[in-house]
């Protein structure tokens, strides 16, 4: 099993209304220097989240107590573009996050999420705006994430959205299970496969 | 049934569908590098798994090398222990390997075209999002994370569902000093950084049939800068040149065997895409970018947009400009820059030398502005001497460096201090990406040259122009 498995999260959330949010913001590149997967929440945000000198960034909401602990990120549209770096996946992870909700992900920051147990789930912009405006009015605010119904909900008022997720994925990420597992047993497929290739 | 080349590349390569989920999908080219392979290796061992085609995977070392004094050990002890780690991982594992000093190291988007690793009709992946660039040659290349990495190492393949196809076609002919690094970066500021995800992009029309080989990595390497999985383009006779005779090409009847291939890779007439786009070459001018994303370019000549013109959230654009410490209805030529960056994937090639050298040569580097010029290869370095170029580049005041992905993402030394204006040929112009606090404007070589001869942000066509009337 390659991580916990995942079915209902029910949890408040981190706001995070800002567009094209880039891996570069999620985790800069001078941090990418291990060669293990340990501790990626220190450097979590790194710039946004603390100051040159290394005080935090008080008003970032990463650092605010209201929404300390929640499981769940609402980030703005395009959340997660540019490098492939699957660091930033897993400081999503590390930093105690099971779920980034957003009306559009960038695709292979997406996949990462996806491989290492992370859902990422994509609303329309209206019920984005939604959860905004609920985290904004009241942090303690639940969100609830169904992965075997596909729907997210807003608790305190019961609205919901169905959400997409190929069954494969889903299957996976219901059982704890990875595309490794999958593909260690079709294996003589794959090298019958590789043997016809012209180069 | 009519198919465009992206299909037919994919659909060769499908080992099976899986039902309601993505496909088995078999990767014949695997780059790796120091940064995103390491914890793969130590999955692969974990699960007590092997490489499986050790023969389809090459690594050489780039992200956190140093750009000077490479005979030396690496001082910085995480880059240095991640060195080591790829060169442990490739010598167990037997894989290829190019370190820091190996003649053929180099950036791995550089490095693989020049000794014919990259081939049309193959899938190419790498983790590193600009693994796009090999799509210049008629190949499917795209970046992977570091688990699918492992995947690869493991089973060659990896899972992946079918992107939606695009094409952009840009037809006419460029103006003096537009560079495909120009038609590239209007394509992504028309597009914006989102509007290409979810698809693969085909690029299509006079414009990339004109263009070299090099102009043709640029423009497919900066396809994920507009959400695009990747970029293609059709192979044609000056892509068969180009890789004919190199290192790893195939060779005698098997040449000819894959010749016989490469020959089917276009799109059928009347084949469908999800997404077409049109472009006027004329349109384009020397681009850019005064933001914190790709999408953020315009041309030299205009002033930043308002708020209010531009799509997507005020608040985001501001805060954006905010960090620029730019304002809206500014101008950027003649913007006082302190640093210049020519190199990286997108722009480390010989054709982007010749481009610098065009502008420098003859006249003299700004005094205020520092300039760091890293070649994408030994091979450039070579082809840089051969023809005369380090000359050009000493005789204008610049000092030439040695190869690596150096300030493009700043994970060595070659950092920008914060608050400092730099014109960079590199590819992205996020919020620190060059070094915490650093403010890139990205450009075309030619923009850069002009920019680091005024001290100031510089239209390339008024030294052209220039050049032409001496």
């Amino acid at each position: 099993m390659a991580y916990d498995k995942f079915e209902v999260l029910t949890s408040t959330a981190y706001p995070l209304p800002i567009e094209n949010v880039d891996t570069d913001q999620i985790i800069p590149a001078r941090f990418l220097k291990a060669t293990e997967r340990v501790d990626f929440d220190i450097n979590f945000f790194r710039d946004w989240r603390y100051n040159s000198d290394g005080t935090p960034k008080a008003d970032f909401p990463l650092n605010q107590e209201k929404y300390a602990g929640s499981k769940i990120l609402v980030g703005g549209r395009n959340f997660g573009s540019g490098s492939s770096r699957e660091h930033a996946a897993w400081s999503v992870y590390d930093f105690g996050l099971r779920c980034v909700i957003s009306s559009a992900f960038a695709d292979i920051f997406k996949n990462n999420c996806l491989n290492i147990g992370v859902l990422p789930v994509q609303v329309s912009v209206a019920f984005a705006d939604k959860l905004f405006k609920a985290i904004e009015a009241d942090p303690k605010t639940e969100i609830r994430v169904d992965l075997p119904n596909q729907t997210v909900t807003l608790l305190a008022t019961g609205e919901s959205e169905s959400f997409d997720i190929n069954l494969y994925k889903k299957d996976n990420m219901l059982n704890g299970f990875d595309d490794i597992d999958y593909l260690k047993n079709i294996e003589e497929e794959i090298t019958q496969f590789a043997s016809k290739r012209p180069f | 049934m009519s198919k465009t080349l992206f299909d037919k590349v994919w659909d060769s390569h499908v080992v099976r569908h899986v039902q309601d989920g993505p496909d088995v999908f078999f990767i014949d080219r695997h780059f790796i590098h120091e940064v995103t392979s390491p914890v793969a290796f130590l999955g692969l061992e974990s699960r007590g798994n092997s490489v499986l085609y050790p023969e389809r995977t090459f690594a050489t070392a780039d992200h956190n090398t140093p750009t000077i004094n490479q005979h030396l050990p690496v001082e910085d002890a995480l880059s240095a222990n991640q060195l080591d780690a790829l060169e442990r991982n490739a010598k167990k594992h037997g894989i290829s390997h190019w370190g820091l000093g190996d003649e053929n190291n180099g950036i791995v988007h550089v490095v693989g075209p020049e000794n014919g690793i990259t081939l049309p009709g193959a899938t190419i992946v790498c983790g590193d999002s600009h693994t796009s660039t090999h799509g210049a040659f008629g190949a499917i290349a795209f970046g992977i994370g570091t688990s699918e990495v492992e995947m690869v190492l493991s089973t060659q393949c990896i899972m992946q569902s079918k992107p939606k196809a695009m094409r952009i076609n840009v037809n006419g002919k460029l103006g003096l000093g537009v560079t495909p690094k120009d038609v590239a970066l209007y394509i992504i500021s028309k597009q914006t950084t989102s509007g290409a995800t979810g698809y693969f992009v085909e690029y299509a029309g006079d414009v990339f049939e004109d263009m070299t080989m090099e102009g043709r990595m640029t423009v497919c390497n900066l396809s994920i800068e507009m959400g695009a999985r990747g970029g293609m383009i059709a192979p044609d006779k000056k892509t068969f040149e180009y890789i004919k005779g190199r290192a790893l090409t195939p060779k005698g009847a098997d040449w000819d065997k894959a010749m016989e291939y490469w020959n089917t890779l276009k799109t059928d007439e009347g084949a469908k895409f999800d997404a077409e786009f049109n472009y006027d070459a004329a349109d384009i001018e020397p681009m850019i970018t005064y933001g914190t994303n790709p999408g953020m370019g315009m041309g030299v000549t205009k002033d930043i947009p308002n708020a209010e013109a531009v799509e997507g959230g005020v608040e985001t654009y501001r805060k954006s400009l905010g960090y620029m410490d730019f304002h809206e209805g500014e101008a950027m030529i003649g913007k006082k820059i302190d640093f210049v960056f020519l190199g990286s994937c997108t722009n480390g090639r010989i054709e982007d030398f010749r481009a610098f050298c065009s502008i420098v040569k003859g006249r003299k580097k700004a005094d205020h502005v520092t300039a760091w010029l890293v070649p994408g290869s030994h091979k450039v370095v070579d082809q840089i001497k051969a023809e005369g170029l380090d000359k050009v580049i000493s005789d204008a005041g610049f000092v030439l460096r040695e190869p690596g992905c150096s300030a493009c993402l700043a994970m060595n030394d070659d950092k920008i201090p914060a608050g400092k204006l730099s014109v960079s040929t590199s590819n992205r112009n996020f919020e620190g990406r060059q070094g915490p606090g650093s403010r890139t404007l990205l450009a075309s070589p030619l923009v850069a040259a002009a920019s680091a001869v005024e001290g100031v942000v510089t239209d390339p066509r008024t030294i052209l122009n220039a050049n032409v009337v001496a």
